[in-house]
């Protein structure tokens, strides 16, 4: 019985859980390559940490969507069985991690972000919501002082390290601009007090990053094109690669408990 | 996650050492006394225990690879979570064992760049490849399995260190091995295509396995000073003996056949398994095993390719010391 992709009913309230579970499930996947592999044991510690954290958000939010759309889903059919144009995450995180700095660097934008995020979202009207924004807002704060801390060892360590860290500032800039992005259903649920505007949450992310990255002798970047798409699914080409790992039992071996 | 009977042979030092404080640190191990990082030791036990704890720190850190070439491919987002944690907890533990081995004076990062030479050993479980999900059970089951018979009695080692740092281990070792006979008990009651992928698994990891436990006793060059001074509390083939007596049983409720016909249980309850081929251990030690190129090369790339990090990080703390200390005389 071969498993073709599911399909899912993304009422606003299934598509905002799936996007935000869709982001953690990626960026942790993304952490979790790093396991066994880190320039210190310290760190594959602490990217393990974060990993399994994003892992343990996307798996929360996942049942909630299969719960609020209501159909025969279920955490792992979301999470193995839609394709790349399924996919809602931000093109941020699914980015290779590159040097070490690129990792950072993402983390850095992405926790910062969340951290601000998850805070707000504690006072949702969605109960389930709230709840996950309680438990994932602790574990941002964490994330974001851990790759805080390394931007400002990378930026203001050696002319190698600051280079590294610069460039990897430069390149992932563009993709900042969708986390504050809202459509048409998502302005519903801020309207309704399930959701946060993100819009607002801007000035105070950017203040963050300012002082850190100042901090760390570092600038960010005067270009404000954005790259969009991730939350339709037009993602880059790597989501497709990572996806065929991930995925890749499952779509093997159709059906199986494991 | 585990370490193997490695040790060489050791020259008696005694004639190098004071005698009487010889006489009395003997007395102390005799007696069941913990020896501590300040306590007067012979060179010989700080040399032996600095190789076995840092063998093992680096059997930690190496056994990452196999398991961790499978979080990527976790077959559900449970199974990636536990999975993450496990190798997460084997670095865990080679953090805690290289901390134990500082305190005999060794550094870590001598001991590590040591092993990324080529010139420390490593368990050679490790130089096996994981080939199917299946694998991930596997060494949770058997590998972990071996590795607690091993470590429970370095619970009581001499050094106090090391067996306190084993009693954490062990705890968390346990865990795992549970999880792996939970993934193989999954497997089993599965498809026919899942019990083939358990069976074949069980197949190419049992006599590795059984290798774990080192040299058959007869062959063993070193166990008397490890066991005089209570490093060692149980021979080889006594901890291989145990491990195949625990494991017969869990294999038969698993419904899998283990991969020799030859066994046969004696009428005191013990498993008698076939004569192991040590020719394959000693080609994987020197080398020759399926992985141990791809293992090493895989440590050194993550160490080279980490180095402008580490610089990076300790630039900054010259940096940062040198602003306090000019401040501090402002």
């Amino acid at each position: 019985m071969p498993v073709a992709n599911i399909q899912v009913s993304e009422t606003p309230l299934v598509l905002y859980a799936l996007r935000r579970a869709d982001d953690a499930l990626i960026l942790g996947h993304r952490l979790s390559e790093w396991c066994g592999h880190a320039p210190m044991m310290e760190e594959d510690m602490a990217l393990s940490n974060i990993a399994l954290d994003l892992i343990g958000q996307a798996r929360e939010l996942y049942t909630y969507a299969a719960k609020a759309e209501g159909n025969d889903n279920d955490e792992d059919k979301l999470a193995y069985l839609r394709d790349v144009r399924q996919y809602r995450n931000l093109l941020l995180v699914e980015q290779p991690n590159g040097d070490f700095a690129q990792t950072l660097v993402r983390q850095f934008f992405y926790s910062a972000f969340a951290d601000l995020y998850w805070r707000a979202m504690m006072t949702s009207r969605d109960t389930t919501l709230a709840a996950i924004a309680a438990k994932s807002e602790k574990e941002s704060a964490y994330h974001l002082r851990h790759a805080s801390e390394w931007i400002i060892r990378l930026g203001d360590g050696t002319e190698e390290s600051h280079a590294r860290a610069q460039a990897a500032i430069d390149h992932l800039w563009a993709f900042t601009g969708e986390m504050f992005a809202v459509d048409d259903g998502e302005r519903a649920l801020i309207h309704a007090g399930i959701a946060v505007d993100p819009g607002v949450l801007r000035g105070r992310w950017l203040k963050m990053l300012s002082d850190v990255v100042s901090e760390a002798t570092l600038e960010l970047p005067q270009n404000d094109w954005m790259q969009q798409g991730g939350r339709v699914g037009r993602h880059s080409e790597h989501l497709g690669h990572l996806l065929s790992e991930l995925q890749s039992m499952q779509r093997t071996f159709p059906g199986l408990a494991w | 996650m585990y370490t193997q009977a490695l040790n060489t042979a050791e020259a008696d030092d005694r004639s190098l050492e004071d005698v009487a404080k010889a006489a009395q640190f003997q007395a102390r191990i005799d007696a069941e006394e913990r020896i501590e990082p300040n306590d007067w030791m012979p060179a010989a036990y700080r040399k032996t225990l600095t190789r076995q704890i840092s063998q093992h720190a680096h059997s930690e850190i190496v056994g990452m690879l196999p398991e961790g070439n499978w979080i990527t491919r976790a077959p559900t987002l449970r199974r990636k979570a536990a999975l993450l944690a496990k190798v997460q907890d084997e670095c865990g533990h080679g953090l805690y064992l290289y901390a134990a081995a500082e305190t005999l004076g060794a550094s870590r990062e001598e001991l590590v760049d040591t092993m990324l030479a080529g010139k420390a050993k490593y368990s050679s479980i490790f130089n096996y490849p994981t080939l199917t999900w299946a694998d991930i059970g596997t060494i949770g089951w058997l590998v972990d399995g071996a590795a607690i018979m091993n470590q429970i009695p370095l619970c009581r080692c001499s050094y106090g260190p090391y067996a306190r740092a084993m009693i954490r281990v062990c705890k968390e070792e346990s865990f795992h091995q549970r999880q792996g006979y939970e993934i193989m008990l999954t497997l089993c009651r599965g498809s026919d295509e899942q019990k083939a992928m358990a069976q074949d698994a069980l197949d190419r990891w049992w006599w590795p396995v059984l290798m774990m436990f080192g040299p058959p006793d007869a062959t063993s060059q070193h166990s008397d000073t490890s066991t005089k001074w209570k490093i060692k509390r149980f021979s080889n083939d006594e901890l291989r003996q145990k491990f195949v007596d625990a494991t017969v049983p869990q294999a038969q409720y698993l419904g899998l056949t283990i991969p020799d016909p030859g066994m046969t249980q004696d009428a005191d309850g013990h498993w008698r398994y076939s004569a192991i081929d040590w020719t394959e251990f000693k080609q994987v030690l020197a080398g020759n095993g399926p992985c141990n190129r791809d293992r090493m090369a895989a440590r050194r790339k993550s160490h080279d390719e980490g180095a402008w990090v580490r610089e990076a990080a300790a630039a900054y703390a010259a940096k940062r010391a040198q602003r306090q200390t000019a401040q501090a005389a402002e």
